[in-house]
């Protein structure tokens, strides 16, 4: 049966990612199954976790009261859900719901912080891994702003 | 005296054939010329319509090239004009000139994996390409459709999107800006669709339409993917009076869009892309 390691070892978060570096995250992380519907955490929870989708979909969701949530992206197999865990105050800003059967790798975030804060070495992969997907993430942000296709 | 049929400038008249409803403020026009077949035209083209009595626009053709029998065009109401054609019911007349313009380049893409991405109503001018890509469809490599929307009640063309996506020699993926819990497709931006699609980047051809700014936004991304700038193609949207070249309202930098373009390669027009100018 595959271990953690060699499963974080093939998803292209980490690709490229040192043996050692590996062995450290892999300490921190364990598999874990969402069925559809079920939320893999919600606005305002403690953001003590965050995931590598294996497979299925996630949908990040925000809640208006009186309003069914509002979905404003949705993630499947090699993208990551949740950047919260790295800022203080580490809570939630929204909410992700699996849209179908998730499987994900969920990285125990004060563990991982800890770890970062020993080895720097560590914690600058991680940041130079994260940062791109959080400048993409806020490309697409300002484009769904703009409202595009609506009229203008 | 006779005028020539040919004065690019005398718009023939055509009847609405058909009118369907496809989004709220948007429809789909089948035109019949009163005499004759229309004339042939490439995907990407456009034609003047004029609303006599209120004014002429150009309005991309997005029917298939194949039928010779009415021109098809999507209209959304956003100003008198599109919202005098859109307004048309069966029966009445409009006036038409064209096609006007440059196509899309397929056949730069044979042999080649094609990527069409549009955004909103820019899957139009994208349909006539998308049709004739399928009526040959083993002359090209993998076909990737991206088809991005404000929402899933603002999907243009859902039906035949549905219909591409039962093919198993297509790879199609819809994404909406923003959706409730009931829509179980994708949520996000077009270009975010990009990376996830399968497609060689050393040989593709990519297609892009919708918004300027969206376009934009796809152009880095297909440029990220590894396409090269002269294997991606933009259509461009400008204020296009004559559709011939000659009174310069859609000048675009040393281009008139309606002459040289509406569709361009990026690697033409990448400098003055995002000119505010311009």
């Amino acid at each position: 049966m595959e271990g953690i390691e060699e499963i974080l070892g093939r998803h292209p978060f980490f690709a490229g990612f040192a043996a050692e570096h590996g062995r450290l995250v892999a300490g921190c992380a364990r598999n874990q199954r969402f069925a559809a519907g079920e939320y893999l955490f919600r606005e305002g929870d403690p953001a003590d976790a965050f995931f590598l989708i294996r497979h299925g979909r996630v949908a990040l969701e925000l809640v208006e009261p009186g309003r069914p949530p509002v979905a404003f992206a949705t993630l499947g197999e090699g993208e990551i859900v949740g950047a919260s865990w790295l800022l203080p105050p580490y809570r939630w800003r929204f909410a992700a719901r699996a849209v179908e059967l998730t499987r994900a790798i969920g990285i125990d975030a004060a563990c991982l912080r800890g770890k970062c804060e020993a080895d720097h070495h560590l914690g600058y992969e991680m940041m130079k891994r994260f940062l791109p997907i959080l400048v993409e993430r806020l490309q697409a942000t300002r484009l769904q702003i703009l409202d595009v296709y609506g009229k203008r | 005296m006779p005028v020539a049929l040919a004065d690019p400038f005398l718009p023939q008249p055509y009847r609405v054939e058909r009118r369907r409803r496809e989004l709220a403020g948007t429809v789909t026009l089948e035109l019949a010329p009163l005499a004759g077949a229309c004339p042939a035209f490439a995907p990407g083209q456009f034609n003047m319509l004029y609303a006599f009595g209120v004014g002429e626009a150009a309005i991309s053709l997005s029917g298939d090239p194949a039928s010779r029998a009415t021109f098809v065009h999507t209209v959304r109401h956003v100003g008198a004009v599109s919202g005098a054609l859109a307004g048309l019911e069966p029966g009445a007349t409009v006036g038409v000139r064209g096609p006007f313009g440059r196509g899309w380049p397929l056949a730069a893409a044979e042999g080649a994996d094609v990527l069409v991405v549009a955004g909103g109503l820019g899957l139009a001018p994208l349909r006539p390409a998308i049709y004739a890509i399928l009526a040959r469809r083993e002359r090209y490599g993998r076909v990737v459709i991206l088809v991005g929307s404000r929402s899933p009640a603002e999907i243009l063309y859902r039906r035949e999107l549905e219909r591409w996506r039962q093919r198993s020699d297509l790879e199609v993926r819809v994404t909406v800006d923003h959706a409730d819990a009931g829509w179980r497709g994708h949520v996000g931006v077009v270009p975010a669709l990009i990376p996830r699609a399968d497609f060689d980047p050393q040989d593709t051809l990519a297609l892009v339409c919708g918004p300027e700014v969206m376009m934009r936004f796809a152009a880095n991304a297909l440029l990220a993917a590894g396409i090269k700038a002269g294997r991606i193609h933009l259509s461009l949207e400008r204020n296009m009076k004559c559709a011939i070249g000659l009174c310069g309202h859609c000048q675009f930098g040393p281009s008139f869009v309606c002459k040289d373009g509406p569709v361009m390669s990026l690697e033409r027009i990448a400098e003055i892309l995002a000119v505010p100018e311009i």
